[in-house]
């Protein structure tokens, strides 16, 4: 069974399957539609609004695209973002394949080991290595490290949005991996291919789909990022907007690079679509697990140092920065100013961007799994596309839409929560959706003959029964709505505080001890979904 | 399952409660929470007014209220720099000041039209290492022995502003042939005014273009340091004076308790905040600066009209972005 909390709720939306077996082919009730469309619309129509601005205004839009020297942030954006993929995929590849089909000892705690930089936000991990490597940095202290250069630009950026991604096709892999059926392989094997060539050959195409859909994730992730090109100072799309934006009293400049960096997250899902075409799937069970490779002992030292040396750059260095500093900071008698008011900020708006996403999750699983049209495939399709979209374009746009047209909503708690929502729906609905196609559809039908109404069963009969995908879903929302910074930046209520905005603004000034805490504690209280979500799945 | 949502709405209802006990003057603050959070915190006592803040860049403040237009939340803009409030002011949505407010502080350090007022001031010097000979004007600078030794802050709001005010002194093309001269001579560049002291008082350059108060900070907290402020000629745009400032917005639903915060800026009480805790020139007549700075009037010799630095700030961005130094 695909575990509800399997990270493939993250993957693309679903292929047109068959319709499961004997679905009644009723219409759908306007109101999960209306639900649905409650949390979409906000999104979809600011967007609009902004395109419409700048159409309506084409000719200063058309100066600025010249004037800001758009290609070439155009080339530095894109050649990040491929170098970020192809580094997360050699590195998740690795880890997913070593901990998941060699007898190498301690496997499964390697495997949680390399999935748990996963609580770590992009700035922290770029904060933490600009602390710790350079000239006066902390592992300048170290014997042997003192000459190391400062992590900055492009290859500091390269290095933080690596380590931040490689866990996504780390778990996506592993779970291919898992349900790969091993018969190929062990053929290969038998006519005589060496282990190498196998692998080459046999398993890497038969993860072609998983790869694709981790790459898909890993180069959106980094199309998107703010933090940590931010903080390293390197020009992407993202920090450039926040520039213009802050920067200028003209607010037409960060609208026409947030609309030119929205077609350009477009294109990347288009083409990917394109390429992955009509490749097959392969969801069908192993008949038998695979038999793990023997590693010899000198392969064995060898994937335990890469192992090490991961864990110690992605997970290690990180969360040691940033308690060495909190311990330096106690030690000179400086209390750790813990940020309880942010904290409590994240902590309730992360909640309510849950359970608003919870609450539409479940009208578009039904639609997509039980009243599949073209419309729900369609509404599926948005879904995921505004998940695809960076978070500074859209939380751009909202600001725009919202001083016009939302009188006093603007600035307001209800915009930032539902812009969350509506960002990261797909964990929910993804994970209600898989949940959902797990129910035997007989168990509604037994509902509706008995007598309930279509959203009577709903609540009674399907909820309950998708219940634990749901929470999963509602896990993942609630973690990335905590490490979420752009859109929290640009539509944060006056006065309203959350920890990833405190260390965003200690880190950008400079004053890294003073992000500490904060950091910490925000991966702390991520790390309690993430248990859920990742935990549970090894459990099951 | 309905636990859950049910728990998850319980909290965020807690939260929501919570997060709305906003006060009753809305403050758009250019100036950072460290420095002026202590100054507010005292006019909510003095005054019994609740205040809620929100800071962030003047620019980017200033911006906000441009699209916001009369529909703004905001009572009063308190702003870092002279240009951002020159922006809000020539979009009409300052009210006015009273002139006994406004007669305060001297007329240069105000608007012409009484739209903001100057509360605090902040000279533009060249910070420089010990043994290292200060220069005239910034012009100088350029002069090829300076190559590799100098430190800016390119993206900083007050370099900026400073910039804006070359654009308005010596014109275009002067801005760019300097822009370009500075950025020949490979400056180390740094994110704000504080990491350029710092670096000058390691040594890691000689000398640097910052605020005036930079240097006085780092005294009050490490001391001694091998470092000091150099006062450029102060018909210089180098020398620039900036007021940090502040108006109140036409749109405001409490212009009394508006004028109140703004009239509170002024008082000798804040007034020696400024000069005692930020180390800014107060700029109410007869509060005197901290212990060591030379008079305001010996330093502010620039004539230009701060409120039109507004209108050539986004060309300074765009020159400073073109020269290579962003």
């Amino acid at each position: 069974m695909t575990s509800p909390g399997d990270v493939t709720v993250l993957d693309a939306p679903v292929r047109p399957a068959p319709p499961p077996p004997r679905a009644r082919r009723h219409r759908a009730p306007w109101a999960l539609w209306a639900v649905a469309l409650a949390v979409l619309l906000p999104v979809a129509v600011p967007l609009g609004a902004m395109f419409g601005r700048l159409l309506g205004d084409a000719g200063d839009a058309g100066a600025v695209l010249w004037s800001m020297r758009t290609v070439r942030l155009l080339a530095q954006t894109l050649a990040l973002t491929a170098t970020v993929t192809v580094a997360a995929a050699a590195v998740g590849v690795a880890t997913a394949w070593l901990t998941t089909r060699t007898d190498l000892p301690g496997r499964r705690v390697w495997s949680t080991l390399a999935a748990l930089p996963l609580v770590l936000p992009s700035y922290v991990i770029a904060l933490t290595l600009i602390a710790a490597f350079g000239a006066g940095g902390l592992l300048a202290g170290v014997a042997g490290l003192d000459a190391l250069p400062a992590a900055s630009g492009a290859v500091g950026a390269w290095l933080a949005l690596t380590i931040a991604t490689y866990p996504y096709v780390h778990l996506i892999v592993s779970a291919a991996l898992r349900k790969l059926d091993p018969a190929h392989e062990e053929a290969a094997r038998g006519l005589g291919a060496g282990r190498w060539r196998a692998f080459r050959t046999v398993v890497l195409p038969q993860l072609r789909p998983a790869l694709a859909a981790a790459s898909l994730l890993v180069s959106l992730y980094t199309l998107s990022d703010f933090g940590a090109v931010s903080l390293m100072r390197f020009d992407a799309f993202t920090r450039v907007i926040y520039a213009q934006y802050q920067g200028r009293l003209d607010r037409t400049p960060a609208a026409v690079l947030a609309a030119v960096l929205i077609v350009v997250a477009g294109v990347v899902l288009w083409a990917e679509a394109r390429s992955r075409g009509r490749a097959a799937y392969y969801s069908h069970r192993p008949a038998r697990p695979a038999r793990a490779v023997a590693l010899s002992r000198r392969a064995r030292a060898v994937a335990v140092t890469f192992l090490s040396a991961v864990v110690a750059v992605a997970l290690v260095l990180p969360l040691g920065t940033l308690a060495a500093w909190v311990v330096r900071g106690a030690r000179r008698g400086d209390a750790p100013a813990i940020p309880w008011d942010a904290a409590w900020g994240s902590i309730w708006v992360s909640a309510a961007a849950a359970a608003v996403a919870l609450v539409a999750a479940v009208p578009i699983a039904v639609l997509v799994v039980r009243y599949r049209s073209r419309a729900s495939v369609a509404l599926d399709r948005s879904v995921y596309g505004v998940f695809a979209l960076p978070h500074i374009t859209v939380a751009l746009a909202m600001v725009f839409f919202a001083v016009t047209y939302l009188g006093p909503l603007y600035q307001g708690f209800t915009v930032l929560i539902v812009t969350y929502a509506a960002l990261f729906m797909p964990q929910a609905s993804g994970a209600a959706r898989a949940a959902l196609e797990q129910v035997n559809p007989h168990l509604e039908e037994a509902a509706r003959s008995l007598g309930r109404g279509p959203l009577r069963t709903i609540a009674e009969v399907t909820v309950p029964l998708i219940g634990r995908g749901l929470l999963a879903g509602g896990a993942l929302v609630f973690l990335t709505t905590m490490k979420e910074l752009p859109a929290t930046l640009l539509l944060r209520p006056t006065g309203f505080d959350t920890l990833a905005v405190d260390i965003w603004q200690a880190a950008s000034e400079g004053f890294f001890a003073r992000a500490a805490a904060p950091a910490l504690l925000l991966v702390a209280v991520s790390a309690l979904p993430l248990y859920l979500v990742v935990g549970r799945r090894y459990a099951a | 399952m309905r636990r859950t949502i049910t728990w998850l709405a319980a909290v965020a209802l807690v939260g929501a409660a919570c997060g709305s006990n906003g006060g009753e003057l809305t403050v758009y603050s250019g100036r950072s929470e460290d420095l002026v959070g202590p100054l507010i915190a005292q006019f909510e006592d003095a005054e019994g007014i609740g205040v809620t803040v929100r800071y962030a860049g003047s620019t980017e403040l200033a911006a906000t209220l441009l699209e916001e237009g009369d529909r703004s939340p905001a009572d009063v803009f308190f702003a870092q720099d002279p240009a951002s409030l020159g922006a809000v002011a020539l979009a009409g949505l300052f009210e006015p000041l009273p002139e006994a407010i406004v007669g305060t502080v001297p007329a240069r350090f105000a608007d012409a039209e009484g739209r903001w007022v100057g509360v605090s001031g902040r000279v533009r010097v060249m910070v420089v290492g010990a043994g290292v000979e200060g220069v005239g004007s910034v012009a100088d600078l350029t002069a090829p022995e300076w190559e590799g030794r100098l430190g800016i802050a390119p993206s900083n709001g007050s370099f900026l502003a400073f910039v804006a005010a070359m654009l308005l002194t010596d014109g275009e093309d002067a801005t760019r042939a300097w822009l370009e001269g500075i950025a020949a001579n490979e400056p180390q560049k740094y994110a704000n005014n504080s990491s350029i002291v710092d670096a000058v008082i390691r040594g890691e350059v000689d000398a640097g273009l910052v605020n005036h108060y930079y240097l006085l900070r780092a005294i009050a907290e490490q001391g001694d340091v091998p470092a000091a402020n150099h006062f450029l000629d102060p018909s210089d745009p180098g020398a620039l004076v900036m007021p940090a400032g502040a108006g109140t917005l036409a749109s405001s639903d409490d212009p009394d308790a508006a004028a109140r915060f703004v009239e509170y800026l002024l008082s000798a009480e804040a007034q020696r905040y400024f000069a005692e805790e930020t180390f800014e020139y107060p700029l109410r007549t007869g509060i005197a600066p901290a212990a060591g700075l030379p008079p305001l009037d010996d330093v502010a010799g620039l004539d230009v009209d701060l409120s039109k630095l507004a209108t050539t700030l986004d060309l300074a961005t765009e020159l400073v972005a073109q020269s290579g130094l962003l």
